[in-house]
């Protein structure tokens, strides 16, 4: 059996979790999933037709909200009763801080952000997986050594599968024991927007992100002159702030921000490796660039070969006109 | 993806800002069908102009550098790309500061104006944020700036595509070149193969590799520079633009300081050595970075640190001023720290403009594309010449030991006979034990150790006490030594023995053995088998290609010999007149044959106490070459001198030469015959004898009849040059090659000085001599002159000026001396008849 | 308020990796080392804490020898002294390097108030030697801070979930990891790297264990797109962009 984790909000679904339990069906068909603190009844009714038909859901005074360490340990004495092969939850900020604890309560290694799993056939011998590294650039091949295999999912890296005519999961409560110190760390209250004037990096739908090509300081104007028309923010790649062009919080990638706008301007950014990993992740990305080789075309959706002191402006007074 | 055309006139493969210079210059020339390619993006396709400092101090001790770096300045300024903001050059050592003062003399002596020696307060007053406490002194260069070479580089590349001349490739890799026939004949790319007259390599650390797929070698090495960006810079907040300070050289640390925007760029020149081979740069998209910039290394600058910390405590010392940006910036250096141009040795076609800095891209471009198009650019590229190398110095090992050693010099106080330490004892003679036990001092030429002096002669020194003229000054007495002075003159009693070894000597033969010989020599070379030939040898426009010896040993045989340093670039010369069908070839017979030199008044007599055959002037005339036997050894003697007395040289297969000399040593003892080195063969014996030099006098900027070579009647066969020579001995000559003897060595501390050449001439107002061509006068050649007891200077003077008895200045270490032209053109100061070498 | 952040030295990537011939490492011919991203915001962290409230910034770190240059760098920036666990140069596993850190924390004198770490690592993102840190020294920990206040010996901090911000606050003595966004990582002073030379690094030489999680070979992640569609040439192709911004609705 392969117990999945179904990360919420306040009982307000992660998406990514059906994924895993897509995944997990992949490699057995008893899946059986398990909540944290308080669910509504809709979700054990999507997590059924996507084919845990069982929703563990733990029971607690204290479980109200997300309390990762308290996670931890209920998983843990979950995992006591019922002896899955594997607990897997989605590779997500809090899918793999929470399976971290599960892990490290049991003593037991942890594979996160995996896009394969290969459960051992015979007693004693690894767990395989495959995980990304460097920001899903590098993928390593790994043995996993212990009788229980605790993972994360790559985010992505499946879609999520409903199962025909399967009806909603069945949920079982179970208490958990808590001492105080599982509880020290717990979501006390929310922030709205954040409180920063302006469109961030994160929040922005449009991001016009401007490279080493945009050739100093001066050249940004044309970018925040655009980014403003279109409601967007302005970012910049590590080679800008380096050279001190831009401030550090307009970096976007690993490094910096990642970020994942509607639309993403990469205008004289090349494409290094780090400078991807922040982008990637945007729905639309259009490349400006006099190189139609730069690495960052593989990642492009569409690309404009050019010299963007040309294009830019070019494209700012085309859509003001438009806007009239 | 694009293709690339599949002709051209020329492929130029490079995209900084040779590559882009060399292909509007050929624009410019009117060449056409011209495609360029580059393996990286454009405008920046990631070599070292990408992260140049860009900045140009135009003073160097090299002409050739100076006048390449003026042109380019011009060229940058013309371009609108060109920013001035001055520089100065500090001294923190006394040795420095005599230094500078002899930087001020070569600016004098290569034309730049405006420089001067400033006190520390001066240096202060121009640059607020050091601390003059540290430094004795800076010499101030008001036409220092800085230059946009990106820019230059693509508003050159537009103007050969607005002229149709041009198309430019990016993102093209070479992946080979075919050679037919010894002639470049296709660039083969990952988009298209191009087939080409010319290919032209501009690919700064990579050139190596891609002359490697042609069979061709390019000796550089990619090296590291290293620079940190710190700031921001309180007191730059106001600064707009590029750059408004003066550029600081920190010589002494070798370091320099650069304000830029609002921070500040330091570079250092002072770290290890860190080489690399151009196989270890990585492409565009591995490199974190570039794939010139790697990743810096911050332990190899802790003691730059701690050096700008001390000359600029309050910018490096304070703490909000923090590094925005630091890199391992890689340039491409060389074995001898001069560029690598030129039409390779080894292709037919195959050029480069490689290991060339900012400072010098647009200026060389125009160069080397004047040379492919006209046959010789304006300014002489000798120095820069890749057909320079001689085998061994193509060598990885002799590039990186040279290289390394040479780069802690980039700002050093280099003695302008400074002999390198590393990957000596290379060419040997078959002597070299015997000299060695004569303690001779060698110097290295052309990887040939050559005694300059043997100490086993110091006790002339007591015999000819003060005419040996010694030097009590540090820096001339350096790499000198008086006993020089005393084997002249005993020489000039007796006879010496001088070791010729680094000759470079290479056999022309086959039918048409005597047009090539011909085409090349300016003297008739249709002469009698046994007849030595000394001439100049021209290029189109009339100056000196070289002057070197042909010795016609047959009928469709002859050989060539000259000096080893620039044999190379002979071979080369010689080679590309060679007709296409074979009818004559080249031999190098430079490691066949080792060459002994016997000259003085008792030559004759020493050398007849050895041989049978006869030597009498009668018999044996001068320029004139036969087989003579000595004991077992049959020895082709050959009655020439470059010391001005009577005397053979004497060339042996290189196995018997030890022979040669041990029957000649013994020969000798009966006449006082001494050992001499090259320190008499190649300045003294020669000054006094006012015989010019390669290189020093002869230079493709000075012609036949300025260097007072013209012979009274001129060949009628053709020769290269020829044109451009008969329209020289027609017109007036403008400028006159005159030797100088210095009146007065007395500085204003009483010290007796010696200059060691390249100073400025100057009038007797201090003002500059400059021609109706615009040269300027300046001491070609200087050395002590021991038969008349002068210090002897070859200079050229306009011919107005060219008076025997006028009085000029010269200017060594920023005093000035009197000096009088002792004689006008080619009329020896010494023996100006000739008696001894025709007796 | 004595502060200890842990630092990874990681190798700084271009676009494209390349693998040693045995698929095993990276090969870091041509390539530089810095830390970890989120790193250089928990080294900023703890010097400004450090700054506001006096005590001691303490670096740490496993890896190979040449670590000691990614010590310095930070020293540089401010923090007083650092500790290099030495391996030599292989990966460890998230338990073996958790054990080792907390070995190392448990022999300091010092008693950290606050442990910092980055919110990942580049290379192995394995998303738990933090929670096994804190869970060996029992402190609560908090993960993803990306705001940061510490009062009365209580750790105010903000971390982001889609658009809304989640507040935690946790008593010191704690573990904290921190994301990029939370300052803006000061770089070195000349002044500050000539300090730093003269800074204490202590080496040890940790034990190491068998692998749990054990890395058999690496190889670089095919690129998932098709390729960009060309638009064009320059502003001609502008008309095209325009209709593209349209299509995806961006432009009414």
């Amino acid at each position: 059996m392969i117990l999945v984790l179904i990360d919420h909000d306040l009982g307000e679904l992660d998406p990514l979790s059906l994924r895993v339990i897509t995944a997990a069906r992949k490699l057995t068909s008893d899946v059986q999933a398990v909540a944290i603190g308080e669910v509504g009844a809709n979700l054990a009714g999507v997590v059924g037709e996507y084919g845990a038909p069982i929703l563990h859901v733990a029971k607690h005074a204290a479980l109200t909200d997300y309390t990762p360490a308290a996670s931890g340990r209920a998983l843990a004495q979950l995992v006591e009763t019922l002896e899955p092969e594997a607990v897997l939850a989605a590779g997500s900020p809090r899918g793999n801080e929470q399976l971290a604890h599960l892990a490290t309560i049991l003593d037991l290694p942890m594979a996160a952000e995996c896009s394969v799993i290969s459960l051992s056939k015979t007693a004693g011998a690894p767990h395989s997986v495959t995980r990304a590294r460097w920001a899903a650039n590098l993928l390593e091949e790994a043995f996993v050594h212990s009788d229980l295999l605790i993972a994360t999912v790559l985010a992505f890296s499946v879609e999520a599968e409903a199962v025909p005519g399967a009806g909603p999961a069945k949920v079982e409560m179970f208490e958990v024991n808590l001492e105080p110190s599982d509880l020290l760390v717990r979501v006390l209250s929310r922030g709205g927007e954040s409180s920063k004037g302006g469109v961030t990096l994160t929040d922005a739908k449009v991001i016009v992100s401007g490279g080493r090509g945009v050739g100093g300081p001066d050249g940004f104007a044309q970018l925040e002159e655009l980014a403003g028309l279109l409601g967007g923010a302005v970012g910049c790649s590590r080679v800008v702030t380096s050279a001190g062009w831009r401030p550090h919080a307009e970096q976007v990638g690993q490094t910096g921000t990642k970020v994942a706008p509607d639309l993403y301007i990469a205008a004289g950014i090349s494409g290094a490796m780090q400078h991807i990993a922040g982008c990637k992740n945007s729905k639309t990305i259009v490349v400006i660039n006099t190189d139609p080789e730069a690495p960052i075309m593989a990642y492009a959706d569409y690309a404009k070969i050019g010299d963007l002191h040309k294009v830019i402006p070019a494209l700012t007074s085309a859509i003001r006109e438009m806007k009239g | 993806m694009s293709t690339v055309p599949s002709k051209a006139k020329a492929v130029v493969i490079g995209a900084g800002i040779v590559g882009n210079s060399i292909a509007y210059h050929l624009a410019r020339l009117g060449w056409r069908d011209l495609v360029q390619i580059d393996k990286g993006p454009l405008p920046n396709p990631g070599g070292s102009t990408g992260h140049a400092s860009n900045f140009i101090f135009p003073v160097d001790h090299s002409k050739e550098m100076t006048a390449i770096t003026m042109d380019s300045v011009r060229q940058y300024t013309e371009l609108g790309t060109f920013t001035q903001c001055g520089g100065i050059e500090v001294a923190r050592t006394p040795e420095r500061m005599q230094e500078l003062q002899r930087r001020i003399s070569s600016g004098k002596s290569w034309g730049i104006e405006g420089s001067r020696i400033v006190t520390p307060a001066e240096v202060k007053a121009l640059v607020p944020y050091i601390d003059e406490s540290v430094i004795l002194g800076g010499f101030y260069t008001p036409g220092v700036g800085v230059v946009d070479s990106l820019r230059a580089g693509t508003l050159m590349r537009e103007k050969a595509v607005e002229m149709g001349a041009l198309q430019t490739f990016a993102n093209i890799e070479v992946l080979g070149m075919d050679v037919e026939d010894g002639r470049i004949r296709r660039v083969r790319t990952d988009h298209g193969d191009i087939e080409a007259e010319y290919v032209v390599i501009a690919t700064g650390c990579w050139s190596p590799r891609l002359a490697k797929m042609a069979g061709a070698s390019i000796p550089l090495t990619p090296a590291v520079h290293q620079m940190k960006d710190i700031g921001p810079v309180p007191f730059f907040a106001d600064s707009r633009g590029d750059i408004e300070w003066p550029i600081i050289r920190d010589m002494d640390t070798n370091m320099y300081e650069r304000q830029h925007g609002t921070g500040l760029e330091v570079g250092s020149y002072a770290h290890r050595p860190i080489l690399y081979t151009p196989e270890d740069i990585p492409s565009n998209a591995t490199a974190a970075l570039s794939p010139t910039e790697f990743p810096f290394t911050q332990d190899d600058f802790d003691l730059q640190d701690e050096h700008s910390l001390e000359l600029m405590p309050s910018i490096i010392g304070d703490e909000n001023v923090r590094e925005k940006y630091a890199i391992n910036g890689i340039l491409s250096l060389t074995p001898d720290g001069m560029p690598i141009l030129g039409e390779t040795p080894e292709v037919k076609g195959l050029w480069t403009a490689s290991a060339v800095w900012v400072k010098e891209g647009p200026g060389t471009g125009k160069a080397v594309a004047e040379w492919m198009v006209l046959g010789q650019s304006e300014i002489d590229l000798h120095s820069s010449d890749i057909a320079r190398f001689h085998e061994h110095q193509k060598t990885t090992y002799h590039v990186k030991a040279r290289t390394a050693e040479g780069f802690n010099k980039t700002y050093g106080i280099v003695h302008p006979s400074e002999q390198y330490e590393s990957n000596r004892n290379i060419r040997l003679s078959p002597f070299y034990d015997q000299e060695e036990a004569l303690g001779a001092e060698f110097f290295e030429t052309a990887g040939w150790e050559r005694p300059f002096w043997y100490n086993s002669n110091a006790h002339l020194l007591e015999k000819f006490g003060d005419r040996v003229m010694p030097r009590t000054s540090e820096w001339e007495a350096r790499w000198w030594s008086p006993i020089i002075n005393a084997e002249h003159l005993q020489m000039r009693e007796t006879a010496g023995v001088v070791d010729l070894s680094a000759f470079a000597i290479f056999d022309v033969t086959g039918p048409a053995a005597l047009s090539v010989v011909q085409k090349v020599a300016v003297r008739q070379m249709d002469v009698a088998v046994g007849r030595v030939v000394y001439t100049p040898v021209l290029a189109e426009n009339g100056g000196f290609k070289s002057d070197l010896t042909i010795m016609r040993l047959g009928k469709n045989h002859f050989r060539v010999v000259t000096g080893g340093a620039h044999g190379m670039a002979d071979k080369k010369w010689f080679s590309d007149q060679l007709p296409s069908d074979g009818s004559a070839q080249i031999f190098d017979q430079t490691s066949s044959f080792t060459t002994i030199g016997v000259w003085g008044p008792l030559a004759r007599q020493i050398l007849a106490s050895i041989t049978s055959d006869d030597l009498s002037h009668e018999a044996f005339k001068f320029s004139t070459c036969r087989v003579i036997e000595i004991g077992p050894l049959r020895i082709l003697a050959s009655r020439i001198s470059y010391v001005g007395e009577l005397g053979w040289e004497l060339y042996i297969p290189i196995e018997q030469g030890a022979k040669l000399w041990d029957l000649i040593w013994q020969a000798g003892k009966a006449h006082s015959m001494i050992p001499v080195g090259i320190g008499v063969y190649g300045t003294t014996g020669r000054l006094e004898k006012s015989y010019r030099a390669y290189g020093a006098e002869l230079e493709t900027e000075y012609n036949v009849v300025e260097a007072g070579m013209q012979t009274p009647k001129l060949k009628e066969q053709d020769f290269i040059g020829k044109a451009a020579h008969l329209r020289h001995r027609e017109g007036a000559s403008i400028t006159t090659l005159c030797s100088l003897t210095v009146d007065d060595h007395t500085s204003s501390t009483g010290e007796k000085r010696y200059m060691l050449g390249r100073e400025p001439i100057l009038n007797l107002d201090g003002s500059p001599i400059i021609d109706s061509h615009g040269r300027r006068s300046y001491v070609t050649s200087a050395g002590s002159a021991p038969s008349i007891g002068k210090h002897v200077l070859m200079t050229y003077l306009p011919t107005d000026q060219a008076v025997m008895g006028a009085k000029f200045l010269v200017e060594y270490l920023g005093e000035q001396y009197p000096v009088t032209v002792a004689g006008v053109g080619a009329t020896p100061l010494f023996d100006p008849s000739n008696e001894r070498i025709l007796s | 308020m004595d502060v200890l952040v842990c630092l990874k030295r990681v190798v700084l990537a271009g676009s494209t990796f390349v693998l040693t011939p045995d698929s095993r490492d990276i090969d870091t011919k041509h390539l530089g080392f810095g830390i970890s991203p989120h790193e250089e915001n928990a080294v900023e962290a703890g010097v400004q804490l450090v700054e506001q409230m006096g005590g001691s910034l303490t670096l740490l770190t496993l890896g190979p020898t040449d670590a000691e240059e990614q010590l310095r760098s930070q020293l540089a920036i401010g923090a007083t002294r650092g500790i290099l666990l030495e391996t030599e140069g292989e990966d460890w596993d998230p338990q073996a390097t958790a054990a080792a850190l907390v070995e190392a924390i448990k022999a300091e004198e010092t008693n950290f108030d606050l442990l910092i770490f980055g919110a990942e690592s580049a290379d192995s993102a394995g998303y738990q030697i933090h929670i096994r840190v804190a869970h060996a020294l029992g402190r609560p920990i908090v993960t993803n801070v990306k705001s940061m206040k510490i009062e009365n010996g209580i750790a105010h901090c903000e971390r982001v979930v889609g658009t809304t911000r989640e507040i935690y606050e946790v008593p010191l003595p704690a573990v904290i990891t921190v994301r990029d966004g939370l300052n803006i990582p000061r770089y070195p002073s000349v002044p500050g790297r000539i300090q730093a030379r003269k800074k204490p690094i202590d080496h040890k030489k940790p034990t190491p264990r068998v692998p749990k999680l054990e890395k058999v070979s690496l190889s670089v992640a095919p690129s998932n797109t098709a390729g960009a569609q060309v638009l064009g040439n320059g502003p001609e192709a502008v008309p095209a962009l325009v209709e593209v911004l349209k299509t995806i609705g961006i432009l009414a």
